[in-house]
């Protein structure tokens, strides 16, 4: 039912973890839909807005994982801009596709990280 | 790589003296026992024969069984037939909140035709007050409807409680034994049935078979197929053959083995639910702590997601299964979960394992050490643990959600 590429970022997944100083963070789901992906991203300032450093933790299934799993992977190193133009459809395509029923259940992750870059923003803004 | 099936409540193998009984009636014995010829009377014989084997392993008569495709046909035709054969005398059906979807969705298909419907609630552990049953009777009533075993939580219900109360009121009682029979035993006049489901393919027979008991004088008849005459009106189209004699052969060995099989079930399962209740935090057992199946164990754990979990066992080789939404296929857990009470949070992190003839205690030390590093790997990526503040503010998917 799942690619290999979904299985490949389920068994080893990719920056996973916490950043104890990160710059934004995003959350989005809850425990009670069986889906919660959170995203901490560091931001480099110096020549344009750099994500330097993501890292994810996630609860949910395994096409929750894995499109967290690659979407740090997409965007670690890309500025801000390059991460926005990231969808969901992005995430699942990069993983040669999801099944139908986990498109919109399990497909949060690049929600995550828009969520974690705005938060990103508003601190800043708020400066 | 090792290899473990734990999850005989979805099927079983089919055993080889079912699988070579039945082979004789593929390749060799192939008439069709309706016909009047040799090759039809040579068929039909083994087909009654079998019939005394299945209406033997639940103390029937054999003109009470009616072979079917299997245990959702069975619920189907049981339910069906009985209202359909009594609205003249009334439009009330009692369930359960546990029930199988073969009955659960057929009552509420019913329902949307016009028949009242009380599904009834169940406690902590799943199981029905057999006094709610006495309570919810009403002079409409036509029909009850509880299973013995719950597939998902294993609790045994009352069913011998249950059926005194509908015998008072002189109402048909359906139990859907399929995940009973061949575990506990499952005695018509006992438990007390007017009509009883049982399958084969969760008792060493193939998938496609089998059975509906129908007591002598109830008043139900066939109402979904229509076609030939096959088992006296009682399911029209041809038997399935090779079926019913793999059904007939693997109902012998069920009630030959019982003792010894449910003895051996029990042990597996008392040492899996100890093991993993002392190795593993943040568990709950799913069911009733007693009075369930033999060979079930099932379990929550917390803060982790069910499908990832049997994606992981997967990869160590391990079978199991699990009522999370992932696994469900819809977005809601599993109905039976949420009827005991367990939180929607909780439900996703569902695991059953159902342990048949061929598991070891080996099978279960491979078991819990696998599931010790899976919790452990992923409650290590997962944001949420005891302290976690669920609230549904941030959740963008809040309009599939009724939590």
């Amino acid at each position: 039912m799942y690619t290999e590429k979904v299985m490949d970022h389920f068994e080893n997944p990719r920056n996973v973890g916490e950043l104890s100083n990160a710059d934004g963070i995003g959350q989005v789901g809850n425990p009670t839909c069986g889906d919660i992906m959170k995203i901490f991203i560091k931001v480099d300032g110096d020549g344009g807005e750099r994500i330097s450093d993501i890292k994810f933790k996630t609860f949910g299934c395994g096409a929750a994982i894995a499109t967290s799993s690659m979407v740090t992977e997409l965007v670690k190193g890309k500025t801000i801009d390059e991460a926005l133009s990231i969808s969901n459809k992005t995430v699942a395509e990069a993983l040669d596709g999801l099944p139908p029923q986990k498109m919109h259940c399990s497909n949060l992750a690049a929600d995550a990280l828009h969520t974690a870059i705005k938060d990103y923003k508003d601190k800043k803004y708020a400066e | 790589m090792r290899r473990v099936y734990l999850d005989h409540s979805a099927t079983t193998p089919v055993c080889p003296e079912v699988a070579e009984e039945m082979y004789k009636y593929i390749t060799g014995n192939y008439g069709n026992p309706t016909s009047v010829h040799y090759y039809g009377r040579q068929v039909r014989n083994a087909v009654e024969e079998a019939r005394e084997k299945v209406a033997a392993s639940i103390g029937a008569n054999a003109k009470e069984i009616v072979f079917t495709s299997g245990g959702t046909e069975s619920d189907n035709m049981a339910v069906h037939g009985i209202v359909y054969t009594n609205k003249n005398k009334g439009n009330h059906i009692i369930t359960s909140a546990v029930e199988h979807h073969a009955v659960l969705n057929m009552v509420q298909a019913l329902e949307k035709e016009g028949f009242d419907i009380t599904v009834l609630p169940v406690d902590q552990y799943g199981m029905v007050n057999p006094e709610d049953v006495r309570n919810a009777i009403t002079g409409n009533t036509i029909l009850v409807s509880i299973m013995h075993a719950n597939n998902e939580i294993g609790t045994i219900q009352p069913v011998e409680e249950i059926s005194k109360i509908t015998r008072e009121h002189g109402i048909p009682f359906h139990i859907d034994a399929v995940q009973s029979f061949g575990k506990i035993p499952v005695n018509v006049d006992d438990l007390g049935a007017d009509l009883l489901t049982i399958s084969g393919h969760k008792v060493y027979a193939p998938k496609g078979i089998g059975a509906l008991y129908v007591r002598k004088g109830t008043r139900w008849k066939q109402t979904l197929f229509h076609g030939g005459a096959q088992e006296r009106l009682r399911r029209a189209g041809t038997e399935n053959v090779p079926g019913i004699i793999a059904m007939g052969k693997a109902c012998e060995l069920a009630v030959a083995d019982l003792q010894e099989e449910s003895d051996h079930l029990r042990k597996l399962r008392d040492a899996v639910i100890e093991k993993v209740l002392n190795k593993i935090e943040h568990v709950r057992l799913t069911g009733h702590p007693a009075e369930r199946i033999p060979g079930h164990a099932s379990f929550c754990f917390e803060f982790i997601e069910g499908e990832s979990m049997l994606l992981s066992l997967d990869m160590k080789g391990i079978a199991a299964s699990s009522g999370s939404a992932c696994t469900s296929g819809s977005l809601e857990p599993s109905h039976v979960l949420l009827a005991t009470g367990i939180p929607h949070e909780v439900a996703h992190g569902s695991i059953r394992t159902s342990f048949g003839k061929d598991n070891t205690l080996d099978d279960v030390e491979y078991f819990v050490e696998t599931m010790q590093s899976i919790v452990e790997r992923l409650r290590s990526m997962s944001p949420i643990d005891q302290d976690f503040d669920s609230t549904c503010a941030s959740c963008k998917e809040g309009k599939s959600c009724h939590a």
